[in-house]
């Protein structure tokens, strides 16, 4: 069986580092430029974390205006990226304290007990079981999954799986350790899985039986 | 191998960042253990679905609209001084 294979693309070039220097020294469209790669990212985790549109813009907005601000105090000694991700994470933990104000907001709030790793149902999902679906409803079920899960396990999922970062540069943004980093991260793909195969799962039959 | 030790180190196989040994061990536990094979290739499928389908996508017209508000607020800051 093959394995995943990760490719991050988000490595520092040269090319970045003079952006990088030339924003430093108040070059807007430098900086523009920074902004038009990785403005998409941002904006996934921050709908991921927020779980709502208008905080999102307001994230992203929030979290590279701080990045701009603070760019001399960015050291090359962290991709440029995860120190970007690092302020989008935090921007979006506080709203989602502003939203909650109450209750504190971290990462460290849904550590449950380990049994939310072991499989309940085990499926054989039909072959490319996305193709089942059009793309907007293939969206919204992907995201009505991940909703569900508690917000350190997706935050992981998102940071690690779908973004690209390392199991070390995810625990440095999150301020976990790495095997709390690790473990997270099994029971988000193991709680995926199992949400999906509502969806993904092989047809016995024909008839759609919902029942089950 | 047990199905339990398998699962602990399932993320790492499918990392691919397990020593040669291990990963023969795992894979032989997969040669006979359904469930498992069924586990493992479910959760790289769910891995790549994601990965592939990348929800929340920005608009281009939100993202014309961020991009300037992003500027406007930028012009009118000052970079944090050095400390
Ligand atoms: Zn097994």
């Amino acid at each position: 069986m093959g394995t995943i294979q990760t490719n991050v693309t988000t490595g520092d070039t040269s090319e970045e580092l003079a952006l990088i220097q030339s924003a430093r020294e108040g070059d807007i469209a430098a900086f523009e430029q920074l902004i038009r790669k990785y403005d998409r990212n941002v904006f996934r985790i921050a709908q991921h974390i927020t779980q709502n549109r208008e905080d999102a813009e307001d994230v992203v907005q929030d979290a590279f205006l701080k990045a701009y601000q603070n760019l001399k105090q960015f050291q090359g000694n962290s991709k440029f990226y995860t120190w970007l991700v690092r302020i989008a994470v935090n921007e979006a933990l506080m709203k989602l304290r502003k939203r909650k104000s109450s209750k504190t907001v971290s990462m460290d709030e849904d550590v449950e007990t380990e049994d939310g790793s072991v499989p309940r149902e085990v499926a054989d999902w039909s072959p490319n079981p996305e193709q089942q679906y059009r793309q907007a409803e293939l969206s919204e079920i992907l995201e009505k999954t991940i909703q569900g899960l508690p917000m350190g396990f997706r935050t992981v999922f998102m940071l690690r799986d779908v973004e690209g970062l390392s199991t070390e540069e995810t625990a440095e943004t999150l301020g976990l350790s790495v095997p709390a980093v690790k473990s997270r991260l099994l029971r988000a793909r193991l709680q995926l899985r199992e949400r999906l195969n509502r969806y993904f799962k092989k047809k016995k039959n024909n008839d759609g039986d919902q029942s089950k | 191998m047990k199905c339990s030790q398998f699962l602990t180190e399932l993320n790492d196989f499918l990392d691919g960042s397990l020593d040669q040994k291990l990963k023969a061990e795992l894979s032989e536990h997969l040669t006979w253990c359904h469930n498992c094979y069924i586990v493992c290739n479910t959760t790289k499928k769910t891995i790549e679905i994601y990965r592939e389908n990348k929800i929340y996508e920005l608009p281009d017209t939100l993202r014309a609209k961020l991009h300037d508000a992003i500027v406007t607020k930028c012009k009118s800051s000052k970079p944090t001084p050095e400390s």
